[in-house]
């Protein structure tokens, strides 16, 4: 198996590296998987995540001037690396005024994704930082546990507020309850409601807009004013929210009513699905 | 003792003590006719540092009152750091800055003059000593180096903050590399990321050292001497010698001087061939595991038996002497780099070939502690002269 890759444009280096912060902060550990057109960080819906499931996706021309990859095997040309997601963030973090980043998957005495940056420096010679981040390279037998999650039909797909405003509601909301409901109707009103013994909470956000419906039936059937609603645990909320530094080109939530919710953003050109189970 | 600092220079001060705060908790001051002296050193003995600031960066200094002897004191580091704490705070409202210590009061006062007319006043409680001697000689290190402050500060910056050793050597065509060090662990099912920054010898003013030399020593500590010369925009050098001999990092300007040493890692000799390797991005090989315990373990340490107290504290607080060693009456060996490079070359027996020495840091001072533990004792080292009073 064979990585090797780089990015010259600097407006390129700082997306991925904002992608990279994105990921760092929604996955302790992912997994990324290379193949010949993409790279994806995946967080499968392990018990260990809670349940939480996430998909991010970019499509490597966007970024990389140079790419070369050498999968598993012809068939089965991917490679996938589970690794701390912080390591790569930080790594990144060098790069920020830098001429070129190039990553190789290597083998130190253990299996590394090298990232190795070339600074700017004020004299001639040139100022090299080089990390090795330490990965595993997951075996093909479990690949299959980590393939791009099947989206259910939603009972309701609304588009989001400003995240940064549903973050900070969240955020008082965590002190009163460990989980919150979250509603939306095809109105464009979208509901947080937290409920103690004590007190009941509501934020309200209207006229968010909804995307067209994939199905025809579902919307026929519907009561436009009708919320689809889902228990989930605040904190993962928060997390998810908390990921999101930059407004997303494109924020989308869909409702399947007390199973999951699933939230579907576009940052320019990387798309990132994140995945909440409903509290049983 | 009594001496005036004004302007800038008071946020000078005050960074100066940061910047030993990062290494020990005791202060040691020392009025010479040099100028102030401002010591520490750490629990494990094996960092210490040094400001000297000259009678030139005080608006007034008067190291003793005539007639007097030279007072010297310790203080709490954190007693002394809360004054300077807030260095934003010293900048925009403190004007003149005023200590002073007399044989009468049992307090070191150090008065803040700030805008305002006001003042403040901390009386601190302190402790006669003797005087903290380290014994080490930069011009007896075989290899240095010197950059700005600013260059070795950039060149840190890819390594975590929580970091806490680094390897500095020098590679193939005197490429300066500095590289995170992790010790290795028994259950090493999680590695830590390795680090590794290289800078052309252009960027140093200075490069005097063989290729594949190198050192490792606590980064932590370094930081603190690196963020106080970068403020104050100076060069700094780095004198080194094998790993296992103390590292000593200095800084100087017309009205200030500072030394930082800091033990450095023993290894094997073959860590020193592998630096070979380090332009292949190939990580040094681990040395068999020895158990690395952490600095502060040293206190059980069997080389313990070799140190001497630095100082006895007047009034029986108990000095740090440990059992089998020779005590020296309040060490205060002069600064004169002949009589203690010897002392140190006498003392120190060879390495036994073959045997690798615990990857410890050794403790400095006492210099010549490179014996592995448990082989025959030579003649009990005198590793400091006898004081013969006081200055």
């Amino acid at each position: 198996m064979k990585f090797r890759a780089k990015i010259v444009d600097g407006a390129c280096l700082n997306h991925f590296t904002r992608i990279s912060n994105m990921i760092a902060k929604l996955a302790k550990t992912c997994t990324l998987r290379i193949s010949p057109d993409k790279l994806n960080f995946i967080l499968c819906d392990k018990l260990a995540n809670g349940g939480v499931s996430m998909w991010c996706e970019l499509e490597q021309e966007n970024f990389f001037s140079e790419f070369q990859m050498e999968g598993f095997s012809a068939e089965n040309n991917e490679i996938y690396l589970e690794l701390t997601s912080e390591n790569l963030s930080r790594a990144l973090k060098t790069a920020q005024n830098a001429r070129a980043l190039k990553i190789k998957l290597t083998n130190k005495h253990f299996p590394c994704l090298t990232v190795s940056v070339e600074l700017f420096s004020m004299s001639n010679s040139s100022r090299i930082a080089t990390h090795d981040i330490p990965i595993k390279v997951i075996p093909r037998k479990l690949w299959k546990d980590l393939q791009e999650p099947m989206v259910p039909d939603p009972d309701v797909s609304i588009y989001l507020p400003v995240l940064k405003t549903m973050k900070s509601v969240v955020e008082k909301m965590k002190n009163i309850s460990s989980h919150l409901v979250i509603e939306a109707n095809l109105d464009g009103e979208l509901n947080l409601k937290i409920e103690t013994e004590l007190v009941c909470v509501t934020t309200h956000f209207k006229d968010l807009g909804n995307p067209p419906l994939a199905s025809e039936s579902t919307s026929q059937d519907r009561n436009p004013e009708h919320m689809a609603e889902v228990h989930i645990d605040i904190r993962k909320l928060l997390q998810f929210l908390a990921g999101q530094q930059v407004n997303p080109t494109k924020a989308l939530c869909n409702i399947v009513t007390n199973k999951m919710v699933h939230f579907d953003l576009l940052h320019e050109d990387v798309s990132l699905q994140y995945f909440i189970p409903a509290l049983s | 003792m009594k001496c005036l600092v004004t302007g800038g220079n008071v946020k000078v001060l005050g960074k100066a003590v940061h910047s030993l705060s990062r290494i020990g908790d005791e202060l040691y001051l020392d009025p010479l006719e040099d100028g102030l002296s401002l010591r520490t050193v750490n629990s494990s003995r094996s960092a210490y540092a040094c400001f000297l600031f000259a009678p030139l960066f005080f608006q007034h200094y008067q190291a003793a009152t005539p007639g007097q002897d030279l007072l010297r004191c310790k203080i709490l580091m954190k007693s002394f750091l809360s004054v300077f704490r807030s260095l934003a705070m010293l900048e925009k409202t403190v004007e003149k800055c005023c200590i002073s210590l007399n044989g009468q009061s049992s307090r070191l006062v150090v008065q803040l003059h700030c805008k305002f007319g006001v003042r403040k006043t901390h009386n601190l409680s302190f402790q006669d000593c003797e005087s903290l001697q380290a014994i080490f000689d930069p011009a007896s290190c075989p290899h240095m180096l010197r950059a700005p402050a600013r260059v070795l500060g950039e060149a840190v910056l890819p390594f975590p903050p929580a970091l806490a050793e680094v390897t500095l050597g020098v590679g193939r065509g005197h490429r300066v590399i500095l590289r995170s060090y992790h010790e290795e662990e028994a259950d090493s099912t999680v590695k830590a990321m390795v680090t590794e920054v290289c800078l052309g010898e252009e960027d140093f003013q200075q490069l005097q050292a063989q290729e594949g030399v190198a050192i490792t020593f606590c980064l932590k500590e370094f930081r603190g001497l690196l963020s106080f010369a970068e403020s104050a925009n100076l060069n700094l050098s780095i004198h080194f010698d094998a790993p296992g001999r103390p590292a000593i990092f200095t800084i100087k300007d017309s009205l200030l001087d500072g030394h930082f040493v800091l033990a450095t890692l023993s290894e094997t000799d073959s860590y020193s061939q592998d630096l070979g390797s380090l332009e292949r991005h190939r990580p040094v090989p681990q040395l068999q595991a020895h158990s690395t315990p952490h600095p502060d373990d040293f206190a059980s340490d069997d080389i313990d038996s070799y140190m001497i107290a630095m100082e006895t504290t007047i009034g029986n607080e108990g000095s740090r002497v440990l059992p089998s060693i020779s005590l020296s009456p309040g060490p205060q060996p002069p600064q004169s780099p002949g009589p203690h490079s010897e002392e140190e070359d006498e003392a120190e027996p060879s390495t036994v070939p073959g045997t690798p020495p615990p990857k410890k840091f050794r403790s400095l001072f006492f210099g010549s502690i490179l014996a592995p533990v448990g082989s025959p004792q030579g003649p009990s080292p005198v590793l400091a002269e006898d004081s013969e009073g006081e200055g």
